[in-house]
């Protein structure tokens, strides 16, 4: 495998904010592969593994699926009328390459917009494991770190953060 | 409220329940809620397993309350006020850790982890009449444990827990007998979330199975999904699968009890935790018939029990075990925090099934939660109308009030506010 660039993981994750900012959920599940996991660590546990530890979010690939299909359905009061959302993604940095599999860390504030209400911003780091596919990536694993020490006025994670 | 001062109009004769809305609006009730009921009522602190060893410790703040949960050099856990006695800063900081002393940051003055002002610096400077024995970090006027749930009351004259818990406690055993060893554990990684509600609505809301079907028909799609065949409803009146009871524990205290339909970590599989699990839970199972017969295992295992200790502790033993407890935070905003509790001595697979089960339903990330959060926040925006449309209707299964409480009826919502009311009209 030729060496990823950082330019082209740039891409691919302004690619998925733009589909996670805009609900294109069914689109943003097709860049994952079959074996794909989403993690959010509870605030005071961000090393925790999911299987020891409360985890907010601990997603295998078909909960991710069930979570787009729940949010998705107007009967998901959470999100529904549909948060808007609008993600800024920086100081994105290529961890390791290791054949096919890149992993990469960046960081976001992503703020949240719900019932003419500003919901707040959601700040942290996230780390992604990328698996070459062609010219771009899938998405292997999604681990999203929140910096805040709780989530408290937050409130819920009922989109795709 | 009425005109008799009573903030329910309770028509037994009628069979109607009516709540004053303005419980959940008004400053001048909140206030009194923190001198009657928060100050008067036993007060979730936290779990033993959370201090496993000498020097543990975790700060939090319980009903307003900064304190430091703690377990001394000699093993006896303790809650102290996260208060120095000289100019009042806490004395600590961090969120939890292991210390032989809290120092505070101010003048340095520093406590033993069991209280005792150990140092402060060039005492010389006081008179004898300053007394370091008398200075010690102080306390809750009480604070007492049962099955390691620990618990605080500001009151001295308070009855003693396990009084107060009365036949709370019989619902706690239930869960604490998922356990080989009677242990229990608060596993790592704490929830806390706010929700734009008054506290109370959380009390429903933790034991009110009428909104199941309509606030979380995603989460029982999701269910269907994963091949967990639900019938519908039979008997009269009757929302859920199963049939399940409100029951009245005394005290303000009060649980739901269902025949599951929804699958248990211990011991109930449902496709959901995958064919592998098989196996395994057949094994916790037997091991529980083997240690408590068939009946109360059948208990244990197989009904599902939504308990609050009044006024603010919510356990849940249904999709998984959390402790839930909530303060609020202004009329409108309450802070919760939630737990996931698991047997001591569960094997790496059956913790990794209970802590995924757990986030099938429960959590700001979970498949439900979220859903209950949104009705709450909907109710408290509605209840701005309350001057003109005072009255919330509560009257659900008052006819049955015969042992025949159905879990969607609001026999047990009534419980609740029956007992916050006459607490609320006593002086203090």
């Amino acid at each position: 495998m030729s060496p990823v660039t950082r330019a082209e993981v740039e891409d691919f994750l302004y690619m998925e904010a733009d589909l996670l900012d805009n609900w294109k959920l069914a689109e943003w599940e097709a860049l994952l592969t079959d074996d794909a996991g989403y993690y959010i660590p509870a605030n005071d546990d961000p090393q925790g593994d999911h299987r020891k530890s409360l985890f907010i979010i601990a997603d295998d690939r078909e909960r991710i699926h069930q979570r787009i299909i729940r949010v998705m359905d107007p009967n998901c009061h959470a999100e529904f009328p549909k948060s808007h959302l609008s993600r800024i993604v920086g100081n994105v940095r290529i961890l390791s390459q290791d054949g096919e599999f890149v992993t990469v860390a960046s960081t976001f504030v992503v703020h949240r917009y719900r019932r003419y209400e500003r919901m707040g911003e959601y700040v942290g780091a996230a780390r992604h494991i990328l698996k070459r596919d062609g010219d771009s990536f899938r998405i292997r694993e999604r681990r999203v770190f929140l910096k805040s020490h709780e989530l408290g006025s937050l409130g819920s994670v009922s989109f795709m953060l | 409220m009425s005109a008799n001062g009573s903030y329910v109009i309770d028509d037994k004769e009628r069979g109607i329940f009516l709540l004053d809305r303005s419980v959940h609006v008004s400053e001048d009730i909140l206030r009194d809620e923190m001198r009657k009921i928060f100050a008067k009522c036993w007060i979730y602190v936290g779990h033993a397993s959370e201090v496993k060893n000498p020097g543990d410790f975790v700060t939090r703040k319980v009903a307003g309350r900064p304190i430091i949960f703690v377990r001394d050099q000699k093993g006896q856990v303790r809650c102290l006020f996260n208060t120095c006695r000289h100019r009042g800063s806490v004395v600590s900081t961090e969120r939890c850790g292991n210390a032989r002393r809290f120092m505070c940051v101010y003048h340095g003055w520093s406590y033993g982890n069991d209280g005792s002002l150990a140092r402060v610096p060039s005492e010389e400077a006081y008179t004898a009449a300053f007394d370091k024995g008398d200075l010690g970090l102080k306390t809750p006027a009480r604070f007492e444990g049962y099955k390691d749930f620990w618990f605080m009351n500001l009151d001295p004259d308070a009855q003693p827990l396990v009084d107060y818990l009365g036949k709370a406690t019989e619902y706690m055993d239930l869960v604490v007998d998922q356990s080989p060893s009677g242990k229990m554990e608060v596993l790592p990684g704490t929830q806390e979330y706010d929700v734009a509600a008054n506290w109370k609505l959380m009390v429903e809301n933790s034991v009110d199975d009428y909104h199941l079907p309509t606030t979380h028909s995603t989460w029982l799609n999701f269910m269907k999904n994963s091949g967990v065949v639900m019938e519908p409803p039979k008997g009269a009146g009757m929302v859920l699968p199963t049939k399940g009871l409100a029951i009245d524990l005394g005290n303000g205290h009060f649980t739901t009890d269902n025949v599951n339909f929804r699958g248990r970590p211990v011991a109930a599989w449902i496709p959901l935790y995958g064919e592998a699990a098989k196996e395994e839970m057949a094994a916790i199972r037997a091991e529980l018939v083997e240690r408590l017969g068939a009946d109360r295992a059948k208990r244990v295992a197989d009904t599902n029990r939504n308990l609050v200790v009044f006024p603010n502790l919510v356990i849940n033993d249904g999709s998984s075990v959390t402790i839930r407890t909530f303060f609020p935070n202004g009329v409108d905003k309450m802070h919760v925090t939630a737990w996931a509790l698991g047997p001591v001595e569960e094997s790496e697979s059956a913790r990794a099934r209970r802590l995924d089960a757990f986030l099938t339903f429960y959590g700001p990330g979970g498949f439900a939660t979220p859903d209950d959060v949104e009705a709450l926040e909907m109710v408290q925006k509605g209840l701005a109308n309350w001057q003109d449309d005072r009255w919330s209707e509560m009257s659900r299964g008052m006819g049955h009030e015969d042992g025949e409480q159905l879990n969607s009826d609001e026999f047990h919502l009534r419980l609740f506010w029956r007992k916050w009311n006459a607490m609320m009209g006593e002086q203090a």
